[in-house]
């Protein structure tokens, strides 16, 4: 695969567990009402990569972004970050003691509201985190001014926040969050409040930050633009519960994997009841093969193009066909099968509706029957 | 009366407010600020949630609030006799000023710093700042424009309460004015304090106007609120307004 090849290069994941929550249940108790936002989530997090978590609002995400640093106090299971046991800190009190707080400074956070404070100019919000390390002040302004400049805002280090556009407040909470050298940056739909292209330049930096610094980030997002464009891997969250995870290759290799559909749809429906519509994912050398025309060849069947797109996806080339066969899926068992034999993902699309669970993308995927390849 | 015969006595009362009123503002602000601050941190989901702690705040600074000045002046009279050594005098009146203006400034407190955006304590939280660090870097500063908005009022309140401090023979503008306009017949006497009067309280909310506006146009519309959008929806209403005319 060239693109794994590609990327490994300038890759900086390891194999080291930074983030590991499990068994994480989070329940709110209100007037005698209980809602359970986390139920049960197990997350491993690779040190140097960026982690993506999505789902509908209401899926559990906050919470569970906020059990990473112990905003929202789990109500049973573990969060260990950087081998430390944080839950084990956090003592049984609503108050955070000494060590959590310390372990807490270890943990970058940016929010989408940015949460920058008014009162302080662009210079002293990044200071702020500094000041409660105890650090002297000729050392909180050279290490602001360094930070400042890093996010590309050095010329803004007397302003005030009320005086910056969206993308410049989020910049200056990325600098603020990295001011107690981090090894982890937690992200809470950071880009949710901006706009596209301002989207992309926030996201680019925290894919830069993470190349450049070796910078675990773990975001939590519903758009599915921002899991394409810079997670390793991703997870997705459904009532508390996550559905699916693994890297980005893994899952586009998982056939029916929802995620994977959401992150490369392709579009196109059955021209009639008696079609059937097979989604086509090539990654790497089966890319190269012409495999529709020997299809086609081989078995004399018209075959219909519904569909088709290449995108990188993650860093990842990645090719997706929607064809339509003549027939119905019982008819179809040989080519398919024949399909398979080349090394390609196959998914059947299902025409039944069926929509539990399915990720508030933008283009919902069809509905895909999971039809496990071996 | 002559001016002449007025000027010295104006000059005393108004000595005698102006010491009344600093004296028990800054009693009440340095008493009040972070008795205002304790009643959000008390309060339930609050940093220090303790709902007893808060219940009896709460109905101290309640029963303080909605005691009338004169009674509470009269109440208190042991408590300034033991405080001040007299129960007579503008050094008097300052005791029950400062008691009647604690709680006055603590609610106003109250409702400045709730105020603050969650958000911003979250934030800090994640930085690892712990309660104090919260209050002193957060909480206080974000709310001084409306910190100093609520210190204005309770000036102005305080004015006001001063005026009954002849009461204990504290002197004052007010005394003044009941003594000397109302009985003895003088009006002129009562109008001039009374223009004394408006002039003072004018110029203390227009300086406490200035500074909270200058505080707020400094950071103001920090976080992405809706303040923000209201503002910007109306500047360019008011451009097309200018262009019609």
């Amino acid at each position: 695969m060239p693109g794994a090849h590609h990327r490994a290069a300038h890759s900086t994941v390891t194999e080291t567990h930074v983030i590991t929550t499990s068994g994480l249940t989070k329940v709110y108790r209100s007037r005698g009402r209980e809602v359970t936002a986390l139920d049960g989530v197990d997350l491993h997090v690779r040190e140097g990569e960026v982690y993506g978590v999505i789902g509908q609002s209401g899926a559990g995400k906050s919470s569970l972004i906020r059990c990473v640093n112990l905003l929202e106090r789990p109500t049973a299971g573990t969060v260990t970050v950087a081998g430390q046991d944080l839950t084990a800190l956090a003592g049984r009190g609503p108050r955070a003691g000494r060590e959590l707080r310390q372990a807490r400074s270890r943990i970058g956070m940016v929010f989408q509201h940015f949460n920058l404070l008014s009162a302080r100019t662009v210079q002293d919000n990044v200071e702020l985190p500094l000041e409660i390390l105890g650090k002297s002040g000729k050392e909180r302004s050279r290490k602001a001014l360094e930070l400042l400049d890093l996010v590309g805002l050095a010329d803004k280090a007397k302003s005030y926040p009320a005086q910056l556009s969206g993308g410049q407040k989020q910049r200056v909470g990325i600098a603020r969050a990295l001011a107690g050298d981090p090894k982890v940056l937690l992200s809470d739909e950071a880009t949710s409040a901006l706009d596209p292209d301002t989207t992309r330049s926030i996201l680019q930096l925290l894919r830069d930050l993470n190349r450049q610094l070796g910078l675990t980030v773990l975001l939590i997002t519903h758009e599915m633009d921002v899991v394409k464009s810079i997670c390793d891997s991703a997870a997705l969250m459904d009532r508390g519960r996550i559905v699916e995870s693994g890297t980005v290759g893994e899952l586009l290799a998982t056939p029916g994997s929802e995620l994977a559909a959401a992150l490369f749809p392709v579009g196109g429906d059955a021209s009639g009841d008696d079609r059937t519509v097979l989604d086509v994912t090539f990654q790497g050398e089966a890319a190269t093969q012409p495999v529709i025309s020997q299809l086609s060849r081989t078995y004399n069947i018209d075959i219909s193009i519904l569909g088709a797109a290449i995108d990188t996806v993650g860093g990842l080339q990645v090719g997706r066909m929607r064809i339509e066969l003549p027939g119905r899926y019982e008819d179809n068992v040989v080519p398919v099968g024949f399909l398979r034999e080349q090394g390609l993902q196959i998914d059947v699309v299902n025409e039944v509706p069926d929509d539990s669970g399915a990720p508030d993308a933008a283009a919902a995927p069809a509905p895909l029957a999971k039809e496990g390849a071996k | 009366m002559t001016w002449s015969q007025m000027q010295p006595l104006l000059e005393q009362a108004s000595w005698e407010t102006l010491i009344m009123v600093g004296w028990s503002t800054l009693i009440a602000v340095v008493a009040g600020l972070p008795l205002g601050v304790l009643l959000v941190l008390t309060d339930r989901g609050g940093l220090l949630q303790n709902v007893v702690l808060n219940k009896v705040i709460g109905q101290v600074v309640n029963i303080g609030r909605s005691m009338p000045f004169i009674i509470l002046m009269v109440a208190l009279m042991s408590f300034t006799r033991w405080v001040t050594g007299t129960t007579i005098g503008s050094e008097a009146a300052i005791v029950p000023l400062a008691i009647g203006g604690i709680p006055f400034f603590a609610r106003l407190v109250e409702t400045a710093v709730r105020e603050v955006d969650g958000g911003l304590v979250e934030a800090v939280q994640s930085m690892g700042g712990n309660t104090w660090t919260i209050v002193r870097k957060v909480l206080v500063p974000e709310a001084l424009p409306s910190l100093i908005a609520s210190t204005t009022t309770t000036v102005i309140a305080l004015i006001g309460y001063s005026a009954m401090a002849g009461t204990v023979g504290g002197g004052g503008l007010g005394d003044l004015a009941v003594r000397y306009g109302y009985q003895r017949f003088e009006p002129g006497f009562m109008w001039i304090t009374v223009a004394l009067l408006a002039v003072a309280i004018s110029i203390i909310q227009f300086a406490g106007d200035y500074a909270a506006r200058a505080l707020h146009r400094r950071g103001g519309q920090g976080g992405a609120g809706p303040r923000l959008r209201l503002l910007r929806a109306k500047e360019p209403a008011a451009a097309d307004v200018g262009k019609v005319a």
